[in-house]
């Protein structure tokens, strides 16, 4: 009984150890990702919601046209998200009922430390030097965990495809921009909404840009740190960017500082599960054989005991036959003795 | 309210100790009731 | 010609003819799937992109084939030698179960055959997936391996290598229970990744340990749930070993499974307190919350408690299904209830009429396979000319 519960106690303590949340590794180390990595500042306070981006980008990747109209304003009366065949979209908001419409455009943000890269298990994602978040159809197997994984549900799903479905999602132009040319969304937008750059000048300029109008922009950069910081960053009029849609609740740990506790507990189970298990088989063994050992020293025991006992009883009873034996011929004796005598008597009287 | 993570936590934790003693008491409790009826196994 | 005639009279039986049925649809959601793609028969979308073939396939599956190695680990690394007749049919039923979920899988991913990249292509060792497919890959191996001595034994004449492979039994218990702890857990680890789509109750940094711990316990529960079923079903194919430690071992299992599922709960309640989620409960969500951990653990727990306490083998076998649906109802509300919370009804998922005949495909062939394997191998039973495996 002792036994079983001290092993219950051992293994519940061994996987709370290894399963508990841990800081191994992340939070030692500070990332400022490549130096000269570019991203994409949209300020929603320029944008008009007129969709060239998104005729730029379906262009440009040559992908299939929509059943309405790039130019169709229309389909900003509903909320869309991106698509497997709308790398980008833009939606209309209205955060001050009475005011003028607010646009936001939404693509993958490319991020610092992507959770569609962590995710995949077959390293499809690569965060490349440029900043862009590259993926590579030739090895995905279409588990479609970086979907899960997308804090802003960004990639979309070739479902319609039977044997070649792929992931989509905006790739920042990046054989463009390896040819100097700008991404074609940012090269589209007629109201400088979109600027293109070196991340750090973009975060200079957005702060700078919320400086010089005060009162205008809600003074936050959204994507500054978010998730551990994007690529594509974003500036907003007030009152707030949840009003336009922003997930304002993501907080600033990156994906891979969420999985790598758990992580971390693999090699620990692998390096102590087997000392634990050996050691409890080895000592499961040791019980028994001592068991059995014990058991075999009681039946022994009880084996010489009993025949002990046996033989002394044997001689007990050998002893009381014998007394008893002489006790009957010494009383034989007296009685042919006393008949002898009375006769010898009689025979005097008469 | 809690306006640091360091609020947060010693908030968090304080609970959690508490509970943890109720829980490991529980547990006792729970072997007791599991194996009351139990014959006692002789052992030679 | 009357035995033939019964012959042909008995494979019509009422549960063929339903099997017959789901597998005629099953391979016309097959064709459609591979024809016309994933869309065409499922309600996945870009924001919904997994649905019951991974909730139900892939988690409980895994889940509910924990009886191997808890199994196994009972009878061989803690010693308890009565669980022995009990270790071939949970190691089946564990090996069918794995063998489905990568069979399961295969409707799912968009490109099946490239399942194998990951491990022996290019590895994205950062991924929890990554652990989860290594791990199921070389446990599915592992459980193979133990149960091919069955096969072996019935085929006959292969006696050298089923010889080794009964002496590596122990090298084989100990890889599983530590490939088991991996995956069992790291399927929960899968949804750290997404803290914003989980809803507050169900995310926890130790949803792993959640995982791992429920995975014992669906597994035992399993082993007496199935050990009751086949009862009534392959009584005939059952010896005096198995039939005498049948009972003692769904008690012993009920306690294990009572103890542990303590512990669950335990921990259920300590996860609240450090993430301070208590607010919680009050909402529609919370009600939920605790339908699923008091009506599906809490109360199947004590029902195991008492029915240990008083040997009371009916309590037992009400608790072991009951259990074994919460352990169901826990993986749906991970990964399709408190996933994507957030998102307005009217883009949340609800699986297909295409993704239901395919699981309910996929359950079908493992128990049909189940059955032909257990009415002819030394499952139930040890065979006569080799009674070395019954120690």
């Amino acid at each position: 009984m002792r036994r079983r519960q001290f092993l219950k106690i051992l293994g519940l303590g061994g996987v709370a150890g290894a399963a508990l949340p841990g800081t191994a590794g992340a939070a030692r180390f500070a990332y400022d990702g490549s130096p000269d990595a570019v991203g994409v500042l949209h300020d929603s306070v320029r944008c008009i919601g007129c969709r060239k981006c998104e005729a730029a980008c379906n262009k440009v990747n040559e992908l299939p046209k929509p059943a309405k109209p790039l130019d169709d304003l229309s389909v900003l009366d509903t909320t869309r998200r991106t698509h497997a065949d709308a790398y980008t979209i833009v939606n209309k908001y209205f955060p001050e009922p009475g005011k003028n419409p607010v646009f936001r455009k939404i693509q993958c943000n490319h991020c610092m430390e992507p959770a569609c890269a962590s995710a995949c298990f077959v390293h499809a994602f690569k965060k490349s030097e440029t900043g862009a978040v590259v993926y590579d159809p030739t090895v995905c197997v279409g588990c479609r965990y970086c979907m899960v994984a997308c804090p802003f549900n960004i990639p979309a799903y070739e479902y319609h495809k039977a044997l070649t479905p792929r992931v989509m999602k905006c790739t920042l132009c990046q054989p463009r921009l390896l040819e100097g040319k700008l991404p074609g969304c940012v090269e589209a937008c007629p109201k400088e909404a979109l600027q293109y750059g070196k991340r750090r000048d973009l975060l200079n300029i957005a702060w700078d840009r919320i400086g010089a109008n005060p009162g205008r922009y809600v003074e936050h950069v959204y994507g500054e740190r978010e998730m551990g910081g994007t690529s594509w960053i974003y500036l907003a009029p007030k009152p707030s960017f949840a009003a336009l849609g922003f997930d304002e609740h993501l907080g600033d740990t990156s994906a891979p500082e969420l999985t790598s506790g758990a992580l971390a507990a693999v090699p620990a189970v692998a390096g102590v599960w087997p000392v634990l298990l050996g050691g409890i088989y080895a000592i499961t063994k040791r019980k028994e054989k001592i068991a059995e050992e014990e058991k075999k020293a009681a039946v022994d025991a009880a084996i010489a005991k009993a025949s002990a006992d046996a033989e002394a009883k044997l001689s007990e009873e050998l002893a009381k036959a014998e007394v008893a034996n002489k006790r009957r011929i010494e009383v034989e004796v007296k009685k042919a003795l006393e008949a002898a005598h009375k006769e010898a008597e009689g025979g005097e009287d008469a | 309210m809690f306006n640091t993570l360091q609020d947060l936590l010693l908030h968090n934790k304080s609970v959690t100790y508490v509970i943890m003693a109720v829980v490991l008491l529980c547990f006792v409790g729970f072997w007791h009731f599991l194996t009351d009826k139990e014959e006692r196994k002789r052992r030679y | 010609m009357t035995a033939e005639h019964k012959k042909r009279g008995t494979l019509f039986t009422p549960g063929n003819i339903i099997a017959g049925i789901i597998l005629a649809a099953g391979l016309v959601v097959t064709v459609m799937r591979f024809t016309m793609g994933l869309g065409s028969v499922t309600n996945l979308s870009d924001n919904n992109p997994w649905g019951i073939w991974i909730g139900f396939d892939l988690l409980c599956g895994v889940a509910l084939a924990a009886g191997g190695y808890t199994t196994s680990a009972a009878c061989y690394i803690f010693g308890f030698k009565r669980f022995h007749a009990a270790v071939r049919p949970a190691i089946l039923t564990a090996f069918l179960g794995y063998a489905l979920v990568v069979f399961a899988l295969h409707f799912d991913v968009g490109r099946p055959w490239r399942l194998v990249y990951p491990i022996f292509y290019q590895q994205g060792t950062t991924s929890v997936l990554f652990e989860v497919g290594l791990c199921v890959f070389i446990y599915l191996t592992v459980l193979f391996l133990e149960y091919l001595p069955a096969a072996l034994e019935w085929l006959g004449g292969f006696d050298k290598y089923r010889g080794i492979l009964i002496k590596v039994t122990m090298v084989l218990t100990i890889l599983g229970v530590i490939l088991s702890t991996l995956h069992q857990s790291s399927l929960g680890a899968l949804y750290l990744i997404a803290p914003s789509k989980l809803h507050p109750l169900w995310y926890t940094p130790y949803l792993p340990l959640m995982f791992f711990l429920s995975s014992m316990f669906a597994g035992l529960s399993m082993v007496i749930f199935e050990g009751t079923l086949s009862h009534r079903n392959f009584h005939h194919k059952m010896d005096d070993e198995y039939n005498t430690n049948y009972e003692t071992l769904q008690i012993a299992f009920a306690r294990g499974s009572a103890w542990i599922m303590a512990g669950y709960l335990a921990m259920k309640l300590l996860g609240l307190a450090m993430d301070n989620r208590w607010h919680y409960l009050f909402t529609g969500f919370g009600v939920w919350w605790l339908f699923e951990v008091i009506g599906f653990v809490a109360l199947p727990c004590y029902c195991y408690a008492v029915g240990y306490r008083d040997k009371n083998l009916g309590l037992i076998r009400l608790a072991a299904p009951w259990t074994v649906i919460g352990i169901v109802l826990n993986r749906f509300d991970v990964s399709l209830v408190a996933f994507n919370w957030r998102l307005p009804s009217v883009d949340r998922y609800f699986p297909s009429v295409g993704e239901i005949i395919i699981s309910l495909f996929v359950v079908t062939v493992g128990v049909l396979v189940f059955r032909f394997i257990v009415t002819r191998m030394p499952i139930f039973y040890t065979h006569p000319a080799y009674k070395d495996s019954s120690h």
